[in-house]
């Protein structure tokens, strides 16, 4: 079969697009699907096997389906759609979990239990993350020191509190 | 090139060296994805793009906080041939995915036992695979790794999501910790299946390395955490640590009760595998995988004597298709295969012999 939109080579990427409830079928050449964007990223949902379980977890949540069914959101910086998400099961870029943090609604923390970072923070970049996560660390323990009356050690807590803001503002 | 030559040239440190707790745990792997700020994930990236993130990462390499760790080569799968690129799939160091990506490419450190993969699904995917229980030791050295990457890489980070990974289902610590274990004696006493599906009720994932389920070819197993976000780093190998070890105790356990309950019964089985593959002409791969997990369990239980222990991962991995075909310099059909395989064993057990 020959590629429908140049008519020239072999068409080897075939899929489906749904839009509105039509169903087109379409049959490129690899170099058309490239430039037709759309193909593929369709043409590579048949290679997963997670993005299946993903879409299936965004479906089955209805407030995520109205939410894709929605004008679709898109990210600005790589051009993905929310919808395009839900079909592959991949993030096109950093960027896509700001912009679809809304449709994502708690995916996250239903696949992964949880949806909130405890591990690792990057050396180099995280410095104010790291010294922000031991400040509300100082916090609670600070509070429980009160709550047992130990409080010449919430005093001394309080003190590396103090300095440790003191050198996060320094830093902003 | 004889067969001992070939087999030290050809294979990486894990496959030569043992570790702790070799006689169940063959090796143990950490890896993490990591991914640079601003840039889209491979799967949309343009050739241009997969091709300057090659160079960025090329020359963090070069940076003297990496070359610390030892020496690097990068390897473009454009520039290799497809036995070279399914002999780097079968010793573990890439995933087959990389061979479909456009632009991938893999930074190997010389004794292959860290490989960084680049343009996979994530922008790099670093990997420590250690022979032996080594779960510390690999994390230890694929962090020293990612410290000294991120000295001039900008990684993708988010205070609340961690690091940012192409499939959600990596995101966090982005980290995969996984060991593989040869559990032979929990097969022949049909507590597997009951082993492996508590394993799974606390977050940890089992799959066969060769095949899928209980039906592990070579009874094979790789135990692997699931979830990367809400656990640090530490939690997570902990955890996994805890599961290993108890599968460790209940395979030593049911290899004592096979000694003591069934000793006739195993030191056949064990010699008529090993017979097998010193005067087999020709066998499949299923058959040799299964063939190799008795004779290996054969010397860890002392009935095989004066061969060594490591012949079961350095076999199964050397009698994949692309090994063999490496070895004997040509392209085989299945069916030249099975009569290579059953050669290149008879070769490796006569080696034995001289020693
Ligand atoms: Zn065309
Ligand atoms: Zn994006």
């Amino acid at each position: 079969m020959l590629c429908e939109q140049c008519g020239e080579r072999p068409a080897t990427v075939h899929f489906t697009e749904i839009v509105q409830g039509q169903k087109s079928e379409f049959h490129l050449c690899e170099s058309c699907a490239r430039e037709k964007g759309q193909a593929a990223y369709e043409a590579m949902v048949g290679a997963f096997s997670v993005n299946q379980l993903l879409s299936g977890l965004l479906h089955l949540d209805p407030t995520a389906t109205q939410r894709a069914g929605a004008p679709a959101s898109r990210c600005e910086n790589c051009g993905l759609t929310f919808q395009q998400f839900a079909q592959i099961g991949r993030f096109g870029c950093p960027n896509c979990y700001q912009a679809f943090s809304h449709e994502l609604g708690n995916l996250l923390k239903r696949v992964q239990s949880s949806d909130q970072h405890t591990g690792k923070i990057p050396r180099r970049r995280g410095g104010v993350i790291g010294a922000r996560r031991e400040l509300s660390r100082l916090r609670q323990e600070m509070h429980m020191r009160v709550v047992e009356e130990r409080f010449e050690e919430a005093a001394q807590l309080r003190d590396r509190i103090r300095s440790l803001e003191q050198q996060l503002e320094s830093q902003a | 090139m004889s067969l001992s030559d070939f087999l030290s040239n050809a294979t990486s440190k894990w496959l030569r060296d043992d570790g702790p707790d070799s006689d169940i745990v063959i090796s143990s792997r950490v890896r993490i994805a990591r991914n640079l700020t601003d840039r889209s994930f491979p799967m949309l990236a343009s050739e241009r793009d997969k091709q300057s993130l090659l160079d960025e990462v090329a020359a963090a390499v070069q940076q003297p906080d990496v070359q610390k760790l030892g020496r690097f080569e990068l390897l473009k799968m454009g520039d290799l041939t497809d036995v070279e690129k399914q002999v780097l799939v079968e010793k573990h160091l890439i995933s087959p995915a990389l061979l479909e990506a456009q632009g991938g490419a893999v930074i190997l450190r010389e004794d292959e036992e860290i490989s960084v993969m680049v343009n996979e699904e994530d922008h790099l995917r670093l990997q420590c695979l250690l022979p032996g229980y080594q779960l510390d030791g690999a994390y230890q050295m694929v962090n020293r790794l990612d410290d000294a990457l991120e000295e001039t890489l900008d990684f993708s980070f988010d205070e609340t999501k961690g690091y940012l990974t192409a499939c959600p289902t990596n995101v966090g610590t982005g980290m995969r910790a996984s060991v593989m274990m040869h559990l032979p004696a929990l097969v022949l006493t049909g507590q597997i299946g009951r082993i492996l599906s508590a394993v799974t009720h606390v977050g940890l994932a089992v799959r066969g390395i060769y095949g899928e389920g209980t039906d592990a070819l070579g009874n094979l197993f790789q135990i692997s955490n699931q979830i990367t976000l809400g656990q640090s780093e530490a939690e997570i190998i902990g955890n996994l640590h805890g599961v290993a070890r108890q599968i460790v105790d209940h395979e030593r356990g049911a290899r004592q009760y096979l000694l003591r309950d069934g000793k006739e019964q195993i030191e056949d089985r064990v010699c008529r595998s090993f017979g097998i593959l010193a005067y087999a002409r020709q066998i499949d791969s299923k058959e040799a995988m299964q063939r190799l997990s008795d004779v290996r369990l054969g010397i860890d239980l002392g009935i095989i004597k004066g061969v060594s222990a490591n012949i079961l991962k350095e076999l199964m991995v050397a009698t994949q298709p692309g090994f063999l075909q490496k070895y004997f310099g040509h392209e085989m059909s299945p069916d030249v295969r099975d009569v290579k395989r059953a050669s290149l064993m008879r070769e490796r057990l006569r080696m034995e012999d001289g020693e």
